[in-house]
């Protein structure tokens, strides 16, 4: 192929063919692949004879990952895009508590209430859009000023009416309702029933498999992420992503409806929210003010490690899924290792320290040899 | 007109002693100072406890936190507090070296100072009144010796808030009541993550016969953890604090026990304290222990729909 290039210096340079292996190798992705190709290698020295890689073990850490990724799926999306958004975490609050208080209080059926949640997350990712948008202010402080708001409302709104900040008993409400099979519980268990039986996975002491089946969360996050990298690199709607993070007004000047496509993307991450609040509560039984603390910097330090620059214009979802994978696995893989949990956050960060680290030094390398 | 006059001056004077009645209810102002935010389930119900308070002794009281576990605005809370001059300070002390100084001015400017919920041993040397509240230790060593008693030999002690003294203390308390076999286990406040790692604690660590938690956001998620892991029968739990799912557990046999401090009680009496020394000069001659109450599977029933309202 080298060859090719030199040979026809004249001719179109959009019309060369790059080799499938090149390709895959300039991908944003692609260190946060080694990255978590890095963490999982460490863990399968320290920790292989744990049950960390048994069917059960990798289920729980992939549904750690799983909530997070759900996340930085859309806040990949939207850092592309040129934005951040900072109430996340307490949109995860918020529409939990969206869902249970009616539920649980006023006697509504669980589906409505599921559908109210998402509703009030339209209109907040909408008012984050049209603020930013229509203000020009940084997204940064008008999400952090929502991230607030939304917070306290939660609270305020949860006393007054319950005079707790916790509510529970979802559980019961949630039992034969249609919307909610979509969001809680697990798929595939006739399968994992079969598998068990036939023994190619493991049974518990009272005869059912060691997992019941895949967790709806996991089954969410991957449903997210091809859906996701589909539209980013197969539709317009994904060119116009990349030119508004890249440059608004050029962007603007060519025709992208900049207004439009940053409102759909607020939209979005707090539906994701909403989507990783339902799969909680219906998964707790509970819901709580105090849920999504501090989710926001996970899931954009998720985006990050899977290659988002802070800046917008590049980066991508599968990256964002890899981040997320690292960061759950390092989280759930500490307590195989038998470490102090004191010391879990230095833990934790110097794990993420690598990886990141380990990320870059690939793709420099890559980007080097071209 | 003799009469009419007679019955004018009784009016204003039964206006008077009415208006004076109300405005001597209006001047005393409590302010209360905690560490725990409102939207902690536990400390929710220490608001409870105070709101109702205020509505009985007809007084007017503020509650401040900070917004997260922070020493340091803690103690600028409790300098602005002071500086208003209040009736009375409610504060629970967490950390007597962050906030000992401004408990000391605060005494200093000869406000009545309480201290509730933490801090029952240091109050008497910042000069606080009276302490409300429960002794973290010895709660924990009541719900190590119940596990011993029932024969566990190796636990583990959940702490969703490493750095917290309290808590700590519990875990300790637990850890010796139990005679030295548990080691603390710190997880994040996330109720997928907390079940998660104790799912994969256990495997990692099969001999452990027992489990203590600290509080309702933790023990929501172990119990879940326990029933999908197929091991509810087989542990022994037990947790600090109530909640609604915590009752149910307990109804249903589920878990052991639960360490309830009545934190209502540390919501409601200093205020009632504070509002009764402003009025009459009154004072306990000895600190309220409110707890440790151990609700166990027998009495949980009862409990279930005061816990319901809020107050336990």
């Amino acid at each position: 192929m080298a060859e090719q290039t030199v040979s026809a210096p004249g001719a179109d340079e959009r019309l060369l063919k790059t080799p499938l292996s090149r390709k895959l190798l300039n991908r944003p992705e692609l260190g946060a692949v080694a990255g978590a190709v890095l963490v999982f290698f460490f863990f399968g020295i320290v920790a292989g004879d744990s049950g960390m890689f048994s069917l059960k073990g990798i289920v729980n850490f992939l549904e750690v990952s799983a909530l997070l990724g759900i996340l930085a799926i859309a806040v990949s999306l939207l850092m592309i895009g040129g934005e951040f958004d900072l109430s996340v975490g307490s949109m995860i609050g918020a529409a939990g508590v969206v869902i249970a208080i009616p539920a649980v209080q006023f006697g509504w059926p669980l589906w409505l209430c599921i559908v109210l949640a998402f509703g009030v997350a339209a209109a907040v990712g909408y008012a984050n859009g049209m603020i930013t948008v229509k203000t020009g202010l940084p997204s940064f402080i008008v999400t952090l000023a929502v991230l607030f708001i939304l917070r306290g409302l939660t609270i305020g709104a949860t006393r007054l009416i319950t005079g707790r900040t916790q509510v529970s008993g979802i559980r019961d409400v949630a039992r034969d309702d249609w919307l909610a099979a979509i969001f809680g519980g697990d798929a595939f268990t006739g399968l994992f029933a079969w598998m068990a039986e036939a023994g190619i996975i493991e049974k518990r002491m009272d005869g059912l498999p060691v997992v019941p089946g895949v967790p709806m969360s996991i089954v969410w996050f991957v449903i997210l992420g091809t859906l996701a990298t589909w539209l980013l690199l197969r539709t317009s709607f994904g060119n116009w992503i990349f030119a508004c993070g890249g440059d608004k007004i050029a962007a603007r000047n060519v025709g992208v409806p900049v207004t439009r496509v940053k409102v759909l993307l607020f939209i979005f991450t707090a539906c994701a929210a909403t989507l990783v609040a339902t799969i909680q509560v219906l998964d707790a039984g509970s819901a709580d003010t105090n849920r999504g603390l501090l989710k926001e910097f996970e899931a954009i330090i998720a985006a990050v490690i899977g290659g988002c620059l802070l800046t917008g214009g590049y980066g991508s979802a599968i990256g964002a899924m890899f981040g997320a994978i690292i960061f759950g696995t390092v989280q759930m893989g500490i307590f195989y290792t038998g470490v102090n949990t004191d010391w879990f956050k230095v833990f934790l960060g110097v794990m993420l320290l690598i990886a990141v680290l380990f990320n870059s030094y690939i793709r420099k390398k890559v980007t080097e040899a071209r | 007109m003799k009469l009419r006059t007679k019955l004018f001056a009784a009016l204003v004077a039964t206006l008077a002693l009415m208006a004076g009645d109300a405005s001597a209810a209006e001047d005393i102002r409590i302010v209360v100072v905690s560490h725990g935010q409102a939207s902690d389930p536990f400390w929710s119900v220490v608001k409870n406890g105070v709101d109702a308070a205020q509505k009985d002794m007809g007084v007017k009281v503020e509650y401040l936190a900070p917004d997260t576990f922070d020493m340091v605005r803690m103690a600028q809370l409790i300098d602005a507090a002071a500086a208003s001059k209040p009736d009375g300070l409610v504060v629970s002390i967490p950390d007597a070296d962050a906030l000992g100084e401004s408990i000391r001015a605060a005494v200093g400017a000869g406000i009545p100072v309480v201290s509730m919920n933490s801090g029952s041993d240091v109050r008497k040397k910042l000069g606080a009144l009276l302490h409300v509240g429960q002794t973290e230790y010895e709660a924990g060593l009541g719900g190590g010796e119940r596990m011993k008693d029932a024969g566990v030999t190796k636990a583990v002690c959940i702490n969703q808030e490493v750095g917290n003294v309290a808590l700590d203390l519990r875990c300790d308390g637990f850890r010796d009541g139990l005679g030295g076999a548990s080691e603390v286990l710190a997880v994040s406040m996330d109720p997928t993550e907390i079940r998660n790692a104790m799912a994969a604690y256990l495997t990692k660590n099969p001999d452990v016969g027992g489990i203590l938690t600290l509080g309702p956001t933790a023990a929501e998620p172990v119990l879940a953890a326990l029933e999908n892991e197929g091991l509810a029968a087989a542990k022994k739990f037990g947790t600090f604090d109530l909640s609604p799912g915590v009752l149910k557990a307990l109804a249903d046999g589920k878990m052991m026990f639960a360490i309830d401090q009545q934190q209502y009680l540390q919501g409601y009496l200093p205020v009632v304290v504070l509002t009764l020394h402003a009025r009459y000069g009154l004072l306990p001659g000895a600190d309220v222990l409110t707890g440790p109450g151990f609700v166990t599977p027998d009495n949980a029933a009862q409990v279930i729909q005061l816990s319901k309202e809020g107050i336990r």
